[in-house]
């Protein structure tokens, strides 16, 4: 609805329409700076926020869901009232001040109202992810001692019904969407409709008394305690108070001029800390509207509904959608293939260059205009993109190809470096100066320090306090004079003095000759590559660096296809001779690639294998946030890398699955293993100079 | 927030309120009863002398190895053949001889075997052809779209979408249902039965052609369908584990007669019906 008519201003108005989609220009900027209304500072809780909106902009929407098809939107005064009800609810079921409230589930209006209700009691939410397994919800619930759960619908109910005798102290679970709970009789379960009709009765009897609970609320009261997925076993919890978390919040609210125009999808699992911050967080200092998605199959056609100003994606979605577009391109007519390739390829030369302000010439910059009418434009659309203002990835490095192709489309596509411990930022890259393989500027009131052996510290307003109940690993995390230690090796890129992430400072290693081996440097490289979706590289205390591969059944099955290459399944698509011919030259690049940085040319990987599984999150394989979890897959295929480094040519794999409704399986094979060339810094630069 | 109250209600007045007493499962009250019921097509007897009831609110699995008569049963009972002998007694009437439109006048739908959907139109166009029998305004009125008959659509449309969140095709709501891979068609074709708001579901195969995970979800959705609109249903189904999870009383047919009729467990243990599924010891 939104997008159709930014498209109609591009007929109209071009310059204008192109300029406010292509981000602020430093003028606009300036202006927004020192004009933003920001609520007054002594608003120290969400509550509080959340009260000051509903009376300052009371029909102003604060929230939407997509429901039956109709986008249904609450406005902040409605909101409130929800809030106040369900608090009440809470209060007459026993909630007292600290207690824990799990809360699972998508991303629904209640399930964040939940949220708020309980942190206007002084109660601390604890947000699970969604699609975690009974096991990992019982860790948990039972680390947190959490006595209510807030929960979406009857899935989640039967994964708490199954871990319930283990959790002694939770005492009621509430859920959202009654549908089939029908015939479930046990005392302990309360539809939210009811909690909020109690609720109603509470205050009747308790008159005013949310106000006085919202008065209650502290700076230094816990707002949340959000456990970290944890690349390493056991997840930590990370305790955020109210007052610097907003603090936090109001600086980069100011930092990206967002106002109570804007808009976002949330539709990332609401216990990550990206979406408590960005959305939930975001959206209650500035009083911007939160749209919810239908359900997880509607994102895309949601996210083109709506039509963001404020957008955050990790790069895999980035990703995912390029490799979709240029699939769904290559089926198209000649006439619009030829157009888009063309286009695409005069935004690559300009596109950037217009983007950032820089001096282009008339020529161009009119093509360019006639490419966003005719591509760039419609295809902004069809992804949602049309009204975005600002978008943000994080999470793992991106492509610099992949970075520059949405920025050549206008796209104001910016990289932050962020981490639950901090809530949220460290550095981010300001508007114009962005570049591929930095993560931007420190953030203002952050600071940063680089400690001998290259690891990253950081000092911010909303830092956590420390992990729930780990005296250890928050001593580990935090340092005496108050910095928190990152995990993360890198430095400051001298030339532009922003900050550059080469690894996991843990997983920064040596091989068996001494030299530098950063294994996810190397597995960010492959992974630019569209038929790589996941790489592991191995090579620490060994003479060469190895790696597993996983494949993207997407983009692999399409190229099978145009290749009448045929397969039955996962495996077989795996094991094709010719994947590995084609997946053994990207390999060859990025070598070469590695060769010419002296420091990294030892990290050169030899021989390889493509997996016959993907790997998961439910096998224990990634973390939730699909982060591959090193330890673990060592063990589980311990055997494929012996073979890796034995000289052997083909080797059985077998290993346990779980499938997704959590009964196990085997799955068997036999793997090729495959060489690859690699380089000496010399013969790079030979080769070059001959090519 | 006016529509989702709005929303709310009609689900609390229209499918929700037969489920409230349907909690104890009880099934007094018989929905349809078949009396020795006999078919045949030429010298090719399909059903010979069948009895068995369908009972509110269960539901009732016609189960039995292939050629057995199934599907000819549920076309009986669907008017579409019609019986040389016995009656049909549906909600206390004895039945006449009558067409499917008129069954389906009285309440009863079903799914194929073989998905019967249109494939060229939408999933949520297709969902809309099952509110037709419950539309009131003319062709020309309709045409125009405006007035009693906008407000008429846009309520029929509201059922459909309260199906669609209930059956979660929400994300193929726009799409051409023949794009769609088997799994869900079936789900649509349901969908589209479930639009009638029948008395009596009729499920040919609802099952047939999927896989584990996808055949889970369709148990699922039939049990909730149940249970949520109290919805009677009669389902015809090759998987034995299936039926046998899911239903109340299981009929067996074999080479057109009745070989037992009970619950599960009396069905599963009886020996004709051993016999009939795994071969003839003798």
């Amino acid at each position: 609805m939104r997008n159709d008519r930014a498209l109609w201003t591009l007929f109209i108005l071009p310059h204008e329409a192109l300029r406010t989609e292509a981000g602020s220009g430093p003028a606009e900027e300036g202006e927004q700076m020192s004009s933003i209304p920001l609520p007054p500072e002594e608003l120290d809780t969400f509550p509080k926020l959340l009260a000051h909106h509903a009376k300052v902009r009371p029909h102003r929407p604060a929230m939407r869901e997509k429901d039956y098809g109709i986008w249904q939107t609450w406005t902040w005064k409605q909101v409130q009232e929800e809030v106040r009800r369900f608090t009440a609810g809470l209060a007459a079921m026993g909630l007292r001040r600290r207690d824990k409230v799990a809360i699972i589930g998508d991303n629904r209006p209640r399930l964040y109202w939940a949220l708020t209700a309980t942190q206007a009691l002084g109660g601390i939410p604890v947000p699970l992810y969604q699609d975690a397994v009974a096991e990992e919800l019982a860790a948990i619930l039972q680390h947190a001692e959490v006595r209510f759960a807030v929960v979406e619908d009857q899935e989640q109910v039967d994964k708490l019904l199954e871990i319930r005798e283990r959790c002694p102290t939770l005492e009621q679970i509430i859920y959202d969407d009654p549908r089939g709970l029908r015939n479930y009789q046990q005392p302990f379960l309360h539809d939210y409709d009811r909690v909020q009709e109690e609720g109603r009765a509470y205050e009747t009897r308790h008159p005013g008394f949310y106000e006085e609970e919202v008065a209650k609320g502290r700076a230094e009261d816990i707002s949340i305690i959000l456990y970290t997925s944890g690349t390493t076993g056991r997840s930590k919890g990370a305790i955020l108070a109210a007052g610097p978390s907003i603090r936090a919040l109001r600086d980069t609210v100011v930092f990206d001029g967002l106002t109570e125009r804007d808009q976002v999808l949330a539709y990332l699992p609401p216990a990550w800390v990206g979406d408590h911050y960005l959305n939930y967080g975001q959206s209650m200092v500035a009083g911007f509207c939160m749209a919810c998605p239908e359900s997880a199959a509607t994102v895309e056609e949601d996210l083109r509904e709506i039509g963001p100003t404020f957008y955050f994606a990790p790069p895999r979605i980035f990703e995912s959608l390029l490799t979709r577009v240029m699939i769904r391109m290559e089926d198209a007519g000649r006439l619009k293939r030829k157009l888009f390739h063309h286009f695409i390829g005069h935004a690559r030369r300009y596109g950037e260059r217009i983007l950032n302000g820089e001096k282009v010439p008339l020529g161009p910059r009119l093509y360019y205009r006639l490419g966003e009418l005719l591509v760039y434009g419609p295809l902004k659309n069809v992804l949602g993109f049309s009204n975005i203002r600002v978008a943000y990835t994080a999470g793992e490095a991106i492509g610099p190809d992949l970075f520059s192709f949405y920025r050549s489309l206008g796209l104001n596509l910016k990289q932050l470096y962020g981490q639950t411990e901090a809530f949220l930022y460290v550095t981010a890259q300001p508007d114009g100066e962005i570049y591929a393989e930095t993560v931007g500027p420190v953030m203002p009131n952050v600071e940063v320090r680089i400690d001998q052996n290259g690891e990253i510290l950081f000092k911010s307003p909303g830092q956590f306090l420390g992990y729930y109940k780990d005296e250890e690993n928050s001593a580990e995390v935090l340092t005496e004079d108050g910095f928190v230690r990152t995990g993360d090796a890198g430095y400051f890129d001298e030339a532009t003095g922003h900050l550059k992430i080469i690894d996991r400072a843990r997983d920064v290693g040596q091989l068996a000759d001494g030299s530098l081996f950063a294994p996810k440097y190397v597995e960010n490289k492959l992974k630019f590559f569209p038929f790589i979706k996941e790489a592991v590289v191995f090579g620490h205390q060994r003479p060469f660096a190895t790696a597993f591969i996983n494949i993207d059944m997407d983009a692999v099955g399409n190229w099978a296809e145009r290749h009448s290459i045929q397969y039955g399944s996962y495996q077989e698509l795996a094991a094709l001779p010719k994947l590995y011919e084609v997946i053994g030259e990207n390999i060859e690049q990025v070598n070469r690639d590695l060769s010419r940085d002296p420091k990294l040319a030892g990290c050169q990987v030899r021989r390889f294998l493509i997996l016959h599984k993907e790997l998961d999150a439910d096998d224990g394989e990634l973390t939730r946030t699909r982060k591959v979890r090193r330890r673990i897959i060592q063990e589980r295929y311990g055997n494929l890398i012996d073979a890796l480094y034995d000289g052997s040519k083909r080797v059985h794999a077998s290993v346990e699955v779980t499938f997704e409704d959590g009964r196990k399986g085997r799955l068997d094979g036999d793997l090729a293993i495959a060489e690859v060339r690699h380089f000496v810094a010399e013969q790079a630069l030979a080769q070059e100079a001959a090519e | 927030m006016n529509a989702l109250a709005a929303a709310e209600r009609s689900l609390a007045t229209s499918p929700g309120s037969t489920a409230e007493n349907n909690k104890e499962r009880a099934f007094g009250e018989t929905l349809l009863e078949v009396k020795n019921i006999s078919l045949s097509f030429g010298g090719v007897k399909a059903l010979s002398d069948i009895s068995f009831d369908i009972r509110k609110g269960e539901v009732r699995a016609i189960i039995g190895p292939n050629g057995a008569g199934k599907t000819s049963m549920l076309n009986v009972i669907n008017g579409f053949y019609h019986p040389q002998e016995g009656t049909i007694t549906y909600k206390g009437q004895v039945r006449r001889k009558m067409r499917p439109h008129n069954a389906a006048k009285q309440g009863i739908a079903r799914t194929f075997q073989n998905v019967a959907l249109f494939k060229g139109m939408s999933t949520l166009d297709n969902i809309m052809t099952g509110r037709l029998l419950k539309m009131r305004g003319n062709l020309l009125l309709q045409a125009l779209y405006w007035g009693p008959n906008l407000r008429e659509e846009m309520r029929h449309r509201e059922f459909c979408e309260h199906i669609i969140d209930f059956l979660e095709i929400q994300a193929i709501r726009k799409t051409p249902v023949g794009r769609l891979p088997y799994g869900l068609q079936k789900r649509v074709e349901l969908a589209r039965a479930l639009a009638m708001e029948p008395d009596l579901l009729l499920l040919d195969e609802p099952m047939a052609g999927m896989n584990v995970e996808e055949k889970e979800d369709m148990c699922r959705f039939i049990l909730d369908v149940n249970e949520e609109f109290g919805t009677t249903i009669a389902l015809i189904e090759h998987d034995m584990g299936v039926v046998m999870d899911i239903s109340d009383r299981i009929v067996v047919l074999d080479y057109g007669r009745k070989l037992a009729d009970g619950p599960p467990d009396e069905v599963r243990n009886n020996e004709e019906v051993i016999r009939a599924y795994l071969g003839a010891g003798d």
